[in-house]
């Protein structure tokens, strides 16, 4: 499904990612942790798109496609979703018009024509429901004056109407109450599948209670520095990342 | 490269190819000789056939204009016309002053084919989407160059008493009403564009809608400047007597020149008692090559004049055309618990320059207006909102609303708010908000992320920007000015 081969990236001429290899197999579920600042978030954006990095060394193959030759939105077509750390709003623009044009953007780009409006509205009313997002948040503009929690829902409500194969999700968890938390996680589950894979970034051994991966990495200074399975999450969660920065933790 | 970078370079690249409506007819026409002096008006006269009090007071109001100065304070920069150089009338040879359909050349009825404004007297197919499919009838008023070639549903709106037909015919047909009403609203000598306009207008619309009447359809008029060196000066004059309604919209295109052409109009709106006039336009006038070379002069000059108590007029605007624009239409709110209103959505883009902005004017007791502005600038073009709001000492509870909002595409253009308040009056409110923003590289990247091209991004941020203001604009015309709006930008986006 995807597969990360020695990738460099640097942000006006930091170095920020190091040398990242990584393989996710199709159906699999992978957790990355690390401290603040380890190149999570930016590893995200280069495999997204995001133009403000500068990729110096190595590849990205999503399922035998080089994805860095790849515009954005065509990365967003082929299968490739994150759901951010930080959603952007914007006015104006109805959350459910976003959904829409959206969909039917990433549906025409791929040869599928437009869903009807009915068949849409249904599918959205179903999937809004399970995620707790009211027809009120559907209706106001995109993100704007949304909650923390509110946002990251909105997020998981666009992942599963757009069905992508690669979910990669930043730091979804951080915002959301105890409800929230188990209400999301199941909407992330319910889009488990054995053709879809996910990427799931967190601080926090909690939600891997919820979404319980396959293999947990843990990244510092922008390379993945250990590698192991759900337990590996247990054992940071009790003794910090101290055996990787060389500190002790507080 | 970052997305909104790649957009400011799209915006350099903008073409004259982006402007559909650039061609031109090939059609014989008549001039009067080039220029402007006593003969050229006394020939417009004549070929209008207008009676002697017509012929004087256009000559009136040219002497008076020869005194006056062409007015610098607008945030405009251009060379000033040359107004000796100009064709002050221009007419299709074959159709001097409105006829049957039939009679109409088929060149003239092809070229409004073409501009997609139906000259048949057909339902026209108004929404696109197969949900609201929904026909409505419009009636039009085509004004090729200096005259009317066709009005459309003229036996249908004669029954309901609606006069609807080019002034110039109003001036022959309908003496008592165009002595009482024209220029009562801008006098001849208001402003330097005003009067040259009086002096030479050629054509434009008339409406009346009598006492009590709801107009059974849109009335709207299309301009078209076809010849080269013709200026086109246009008149329009509509009244909504005591209780009627009517809604007219008004669009415009031009082929594409390499020099500038003049259009100069006046419109001019009476409401009386409880009546209400909801005036639409789309301007669309050609704005000029990549390099700011021709393109259309706009100075227009058009007023509302809410006569008597419980009246209400209101503008809305999208425009997207011209070299220059100078408009600022206004509202008179003389009677009592009259309402005025101004949306107005303004895009620049590649060289563009808009002063525009609307007046306020508040005399009668607890009169309101609101003015909704959304402006958009790309490229190099710049783009200002001036306003003004005032109420006169008797105008008790006098209400304003203004919310000025300016969205910059790039980093070469600029917007200017430009507001000015006086009120004499202690009991009266004036609200003014104003905003400005950039498209952000996030909200490309987010939308990008999602699957929607680069293009169709910056025509959903946009559109969400202005939506306040579509929503205004009657169903038929909200689509065509969402589509107008996404091609005025598509050269600032891959
Ligand atoms: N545009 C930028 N300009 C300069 N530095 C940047 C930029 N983007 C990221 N960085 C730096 O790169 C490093 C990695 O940031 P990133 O957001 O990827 O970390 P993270 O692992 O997601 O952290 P967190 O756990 O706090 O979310 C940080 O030191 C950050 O300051
Ligand atoms: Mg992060």
């Amino acid at each position: 499904m995807l597969e990360i081969k020695n990738l460099h990236a640097e942000v006006e001429g930091n170095k920020i990612l190091r040398g990242i290899n990584l393989t996710i197999n199709p159906g699999e579920i992978h957790a990355i942790m690390g401290p603040n600042g380890s190149g999570k978030s930016t590893l995200s954006y280069v495999l997204a798109g995001k133009e403000d990095y500068e990729i110096t060394e190595g590849e990205i193959l999503f399922n035998g496609e080089n994805v860095l030759e790849m515009e954005i939105d065509e990365r967003a077509a082929a299968g490739l979703f994150l759901a951010m750390q930080y959603p952007i709003e914007i006015p104006g623009v109805a959350n459910m018009t976003f959904l829409k044009t959206a969909l039917n953007a990433q549906r025409v780009a791929r040869g599928e024509g437009e869903l009807k409006t009915p068949d849409f509205m249904k599918k959205v009313k179903e999937l809004s429901a399970k995620l707790n997002v009211t027809q009120e948040m559907l209706r106001r503009p995109l993100n704007v004056g949304f909650s923390g929690g509110e946002k990251k829902r909105n997020e998981i409500l666009q992942m599963a109407l757009l069905e992508p194969k690669l979910c990669i999700l930043d730091e979804t968890d951080s915002g959301l109450d105890i409800d929230a938390l188990r209400i999301v996680s199941e909407g992330v589950n319910a889009l488990k599948s054995p053709e879809r894979s996910m990427l799931v970034i967190t601080h926090y051994q909690r939600l891997l209670n919820y979404i319980v991966p396959d293999v947990v990495h843990v990244m510092y200074k922008g390379q993945i520095v250990k590698t192991g399975d759900k337990s590996l999450a247990l054992e940071l969660e009790e003794k910090g990342y101290a055996e990787f920065t060389g500190e002790v933790a507080a | 490269m970052a997305a909104v970078k790649e957009t400011v370079d799209q915006v350099k690249q903008i073409d004259v190819d982006q402007y559909k409506y650039g061609f031109v007819t090939d059609i014989e026409s008549e001039k009067a000789p080039l220029g402007l002096n006593e003969d050229v008006i006394r020939f417009i006269s004549a070929k209008k056939h207008e009676p002697e009090w017509m012929l004087e007071w256009r000559l009136d109001a040219y002497r008076r204009w020869l005194t006056m100065e062409e007015p610098t304070w607008a945030k405009l920069d251009y060379p000033k016309p040359k107004f000796n150089e100009i064709y002050y009338y221009s007419a299709p040879k074959v159709a001097e002053g409105p006829k049957s359909l039939d009679e109409v050349d088929p060149e003239l009825l092809k070229t409004y084919a073409k501009l997609g404004i139906p000259l048949q007297e057909q339902e026209i197919l108004a929404g696109v989407t197969e949900e609201n499919r929904q026909y409505s009838k419009v009636a039009v008023d085509a004004v090729f160059d200096s005259v009317s070639v066709a009005t459309t549903f003229k036996e249908e709106l004669k029954k309901a008493g609606v006069i609807f037909c080019s002034i110039s015919e109003a001036i022959r047909e309908h003496p008592e009403l165009v002595k009482k009403y024209l220029a009562s609203v801008v006098p001849v000598s208001d402003n330097f564009y005003a009067t040259l306009n009086s002096a030479v207008f050629t054509d434009g619309s008339f409406v009346y809608v009598p006492e009590g009447v709801r107009c059974p359809m849109e009335l709207s008029t299309y301009f078209r400047i076809n010849e080269q060196n013709t200026g086109q000066f246009e008149r329009t004059l509509i009244i909504a007597d005591k209780g009627s309604y009517v809604s007219y919209l008004e669009g415009c295109t031009a082929p594409q020149r390499d020099e500038n052409q003049l259009h100069a109009a006046v419109v001019e709106l009476i409401a009386l008692e409880d009546a209400e006039i909801k005036y639409s336009t789309v301007q669309n006038w050609y704005p000029g090559d990549s390099e700011g070379k021709g393109g259309i002069y706009n100075f227009v000059t058009k007023r509302g004049d809410c006569r008597e108590k419980n009246a209400k007029i209101s503008w809305t605007q999208v425009e997207t055309g011209s070299a220059i624009t100078w408009k600022y239409p206004s509202c008179i709110l003389r009677g009592d618990n009259s309402t005025g209103e101004f949306y107005s959505i303004a895009i620049s883009n590649g060289y563009q320059q808009i002063d525009s902005g609307t007046k306020m004017i508040h005399l009668g007791k607890n009169t309101s207006s609101r003015i909704i502005s959304k402006g958009i600038s790309a490229g190099r073009s710049n783009n200002t909102y001036r306003g003004l709001v005032s109420a006169h000492k008797k105008a008790a509870n006098a209400r304003n609303f203004t919310q000025c909002d300016s969205l910059l595409i790039g980093d070469q253009c600029g917007a200017h708010t430009v507001p000015y308040v006086e009120s004499k009056s202690a009991s009266a409110i004036f609200e003014h908000e104003a905003t400005t923003s950039k498209i952000s590289d996030d909200q490309m990247f987010y939308c990008q992320a999602r699957g929607i091209g680069e293009e169709e991004a910056v025509a959903l941020i946009v559109n969400g920007f202005v939506k306040d203001v579509i929503q205004q604009l009657p169903m038929e015309f909200a689509v065509e000015a969402q589509k107008l709006i996404n091609i005025s930008l598509e050269g600032s986006v891959g």
